[in-house]
């Protein structure tokens, strides 16, 4: 066995039903490499070593009276610091929030905890979500542990780094735009984009609530479905939470791709797409037709409008969801002579540029006279785009494209142009706008080691189709992470 | 030039649920500061709406009393604004598809109804309740200001008129008569004074026999009905001497201050208010079924309209039927009548002397030992004529008193009528003799002083006197 660190979910757990190891050591080699990574990457914003701790020698003791509650139960993860945690400091990457200790813990987060997973802590993120690099956060960057001159991608790029490097063996990410996928194809790990309502969002700060999902970043296919297993189900805390029965993930997922129909999304898998990326994505079509997949091409037109549509909607919710960051009840407050005053003073303070930039537009995209041609119209093209979506279904069982145009890019190569960072998305939002399940999973490396992403989406609750596509490229791809040894070093 | 005013009226009516709209947070009223509230009613971060059902059917069954149309599928929206008491300065209410629409109710002016419309029924969500300290306690003048979360997320009913009210009369008759709806459902507190029951009115004038409407005005901060009727009529006033000055009336938002009788206008609301609407993507659209609506409907008690339609059928007269109705003294009105008692002079009763005897006292009919029972007694007495009617009024005020049943009072007080055939001859027969002239008119046929003598009759035996005995007596001495 090599490190810990580098251990698979499956396999840890394993070996802690082994006897092989405990969730202790488990955890410390896990802090371990965090502080030999972590002033480097970043990749955390809180490390609750005394939580985490408790909670694995709580894991250890619940091994030892036989008291298993499943595959989670002693792993060290990270979760993404916009999901709120009892008495842990949560901030969204936000100075409007640093020192807010939240007096409970998100359902995604109490279901790990009840599994018995080590919440090791709080992962770095770009402010409120908002971004493809994490260099939005305002506790500063998170660094790509394949090549610290890179970004990880965003905005869950603190738990996709977190993954890659060994300082966990999963984490939570949230995508509201590809916020999962995007970071995990540039980090080389798997990120999953469940169906909308599949994972309850209580507890998850607000971004932009009809698009905002709870998913996992993990090392394996395999992995990312344990995770999920743990915190998909209904919610009565979240009126949005699906009602019906949960997929049996894993109900397909050795079946390989014989015979299954997959599309390739013609408008997402040419134009804008980086010559090495297109490469990767073709090989691994390829390796599909040879297993036996029956690949097609297949057009979704109102795609090509998407990326507009998600820059109305998603900041026009996000205009009214941070409307309650006003220094009136918790969070940091600037003073000012009259109450107004006060709250103007806090949210210029507390607020970053991108953040003000999108509350900005989507208020804007709301006010009376500019509501239809702008948050109306949007609202028009969703509806469109889940039909080309539904339609193309009718066809192919699962549709593809590369998940990121791009590798990781170099830091600051893209802050000052938010148009070119808001392209980093293309590929991964119309997933959102149409509420469907979606996969990140990596296939390769570029002429300069980056990891390259592949991305799968299934029709709405159809995950079982979709693990059972991605675990069979995953087999294929024969993708090898980064040893933990490797970070930093 | 001869004005018609023109007024709307919002009312916000908070539902008496046991918990918030959107939380499980108690919604009682009362409680210590900021000890009923959670991380959705605060606010936090993270934290969801979830419906309350119980609002829900509350308010189908507010919207059915008030002949709307429920609609099948309604949708919450977001409506924006910074306030602090507001925990995510945003309010969750309805905009384009409120659950009722298009109802309407009569309201009776003395005799005169009209049919005032109810543009519409919403649910929304209260806000938290500022305490300005220091200064003359506005918030300008404030050295600080304290914040009550307690009130936050109770769930709140909006129910906007059109505006179909003519006189300040009329937009009182109009929230008495929302009050004993919501009174009836059983939904609401409806306590003016604690909050439970609010209202804003819009007014306009126009020149008599036009259809154009008028420059509006809002007014608030009218915390009874008596205020309502008095903020209106000022305003109608105000109004009408600025057009009459050829002035204009300005569009603004006036403030009733009842001490000094008058309405100020508010310092400038920002311009015209943009809420920014938008559908709340934390909800979905509520579905309300055929059977679901037909289940409230079922559900129904008797409402106010109904109800005063029965007693009148009863032998009510209208404006009385109102008075009790809307007074609470239906219940009573019918144990008595259950009882043997005659409707119209058990309800001429209920809404004279024992009103007027509850609000001496400052009572409520239930605090009284006044029964049905009774009522149905003292009008037997009366019928009998062991009792003159006018001597039933303190015979009433002995029962309200505790002094016992009406026979009872009737026996301790000595107010049985005089059935002594002599002794009254006596009586009647020195009255006549004390007023020859009035005698002699008697005896011509006059038949106009018989009132009178039978006045001095019952005077002189101090009502006791059975007034049919006392009239055939005087008759026979024609």
């Amino acid at each position: 066995m090599g490190s810990l660190t580098d251990l698979t979910i499956r396999a840890a757990a394993e070996a802690l039903r082994a006897g092989q190891i405990s969730a202790i050591g488990l955890l410390e080699a896990v802090l371990g490499q965090a502080s030999r990574t972590e002033a480097e990457l970043h990749g955390y914003l809180t490390i609750d070593r005394e939580g985490a701790r408790t909670a694995a020698e709580a894991a250890d003791a619940a091994f030892y009276r036989g008291d298993d509650r499943g595959l989670l139960q002693g792993i060290p993860l990270a979760v993404k610091d916009n999901m709120v945690t009892d008495g842990v400091e949560t901030t969204a990457g936000s100075q409007v929030l640093s020192g807010y200790f939240p007096p409970y813990d998100a359902t995604a987060v109490a279901r790990l905890r009840t599994a018995g997973a080590v919440v090791v802590g709080k992962a770095n993120l770009d402010e409120f979500a908002m971004g493809s690099s994490t260099e939005n956060s305002s506790y500063g960057p998170t660094r790509n542990p394949w090549n610290t001159d890179r970004v990880p991608g965003g905005s869950s790029g603190g738990s996709a780094t977190a993954v890659a490097a060994g300082s966990a063996l999963g984490a939570l990410g949230s995508d509201t735009g590809g916020s999962i996928r995007q970071p995990a194809s540039l980090c080389g790990v798997v990120g999953m984009k469940p169906t909308y309502g599949l994972v309850s969002r209580y507890g998850l700060i607000a971004f932009a609530s009809s698009l905002d999902q709870i998913g996992p970043i993990a090392r394996t296919v395999d992995d990312a479905v344990t995770i999920l297993e743990t915190i998909a189900g209904h919610d009565p805390l979240d009126a949005t939470s699906y009602r019906g029965p949960v997929p049996a993930f894993r109900s397909d997922i050795e079946h390989g791709v014989e015979g299954v129909r997959v599309g390739v999304v013609r408008e997402l898998s040419g134009e804008g797409i980086d010559a090495e990326v297109l490469a990767a994505f073709e090989r691994t079509l390829d390796t599909l037709r040879g297993a036996g997949a029956d690949v097609v091409e297949v057009s979704l037109p109102s795609t090509s409008y998407a990326l507009s549509c998600y820059y109305l909607i998603a900041p026009a919710e996000c205009s009214a969801n941070l409307a309650r960051f006003d220094g009136v009840r918790y969070g940091n407050r600037v003073d000012g002579g009259t109450v107004e005053e006060m709250m103007g003073r806090t949210r210029r303070a507390g607020f970053g540029p991108e953040v003000t930039r999108r509350v900005l537009l989507g208020t804007y995209a709301l006010s009376a006279g500019y509501y239809d041609a702008f948050y109306g119209q949007a609202q028009r093209v969703r509806t469109l785009v889940g039909r080309d979506f539904a339609s193309a279904y009718e066809r192919v069982d699962v549709l593809v494209s590369p998940t990121s145009p791009t590798t990781a890019f170099e830091l600051g190569a893209r802050t000052q142009d938010p148009l070119s960072m808001y392209m980093s998305d293309i590929c991964t939002i119309p997933s959102n706008l149409s509420g469907e399940p979606s996969i990140s999973v990596p296939v390769g490396l570029d002429g300069e080691g980056l990891p390259i992403g592949f991305q799968v989406m299934a029709p709405a609750l159809g995950e079982p189709i979709l693990f059972r596509v991605a675990a069979e490229i995953e087999r294929m791809a024969g993708f090898e992470p980064l040893p933990s040894e490797k970070v930093g070093s | 030039m001869s004005h018609e005013a023109v007024i709307g009226i919002e009312t916000h009516v908070e539902l008496k649920t046991h918990s918030k709209m959107f939380c499980g947070c108690s919604a009682e009223f009362g409680a210590e500061p900021n000890t009923h509230t959670c991380p959705v009613c605060l606010g936090l971060p993270g934290s969801l709406p979830v419906p309350n059902e119980q609002a829900i059917d509350w308010i189908i069954a507010i919207g059915l009393a008030l002949n709307s149309t429920i609609e099948h599928r309604s949708v919450f929206h977001r409506k924006n604004y910074f306030y602090a008491d507001m925990p995510k300065n945003y309010q969750i209410s309805q905009f384009d598809i409120p659950i009722c629409s298009n109802g309407h109710l009569v309201v009776d002016v003395d005799g005169q109804q009209a049919r005032i419309g109810v543009t519409r029924v919403h649910m929304e969500e209260d806000t938290g309740k500022s305490t300005h300290m220091g200064g003359d306690g506005r918030i300008q003048s404030a050295d600080y200001t304290l914040l009550d979360f307690n009130r936050a997320g109770v769930p709140l009913v909006e129910i906007v008129s059109e505006p179909d009210l003519r006189s300040p009369a009329q937009a009182r008759a109009y929230v008495q008569e929302l009050r004993d709806i919501v009174a009836t459902l059983d939904v609401s507190d409806v306590k003016l004074e604690e909050g439970s029951m609010r209202f804003d009115a819009n007014i306009s004038l126009r020149p008599e026999g036009t259809d154009t409407l008028g420059v509006k005005v809002e007014v608030k901060n009218m915390n009874s009905f008596r205020s309502l009727e008095r903020a209106l009529s000022f305003e109608i006033e105000r109004q009408q001497l600025v057009l009459d000055q050829g002035g204009q009336v300005l569009q603004e938002t006036r403030h009733w201050d009842e001490a000094a009788g008058v309405t100020h206008s508010m310092r400038s609301k920002e311009e015209s208010s943009d809420y920014r609407y938008f559908t709340e993507p934390d909800l979905v659209p509520i579905e309300i079924s055929d059977e679901w609506r037909e289940r409230i409907q079922t559900g129904l008690p008797e409402l106010p309209s109904q109800r005063r339609s029965r007693y009148v059928a009863m032998g009510v007269d209208p404006v009385t039927a109102a008075t009790i109705v809307g007074g609470g003294l239906g219940e009573i009105l019918e144990a008595a009548v259950g009882d043997g008692g005659p409707a119209r002079t058990v309800s001429n009763w209920l809404v004279g002397e024992v009103t007027a005897y509850l609000r001496r006292e400052g009572s409520s009919i239930e605090a009284t030992p006044l029964t049905g029972e009774a009522l149905a007694e003292l009008a037997a007495l009366v019928e009998s004529g062991d009792l003159s009617s006018s001597a039933a009024k303190p015979v009433l005020e002995g029962v309200l008193n505790g002094e016992g049943t009406p026979k009872e009072v009737a026996v301790v007080r000595d107010l049985l009528a005089m059935k002594d055939t002599g002794a009254l001859e006596t009586i009647v027969d020195e009255i006549l003799a004390y007023h020859p002239e009035e005698a002699a008119r008697l005896r011509e046929g006059d038949m106009k002083v018989l009132g009178y003598l039978m006045g001095l009759v019952m005077r002189a035996t101090g009502g006791k006197a059975d007034p049919k005995l006392a009239n055939e007596m005087l008759r026979t001495r024609l």
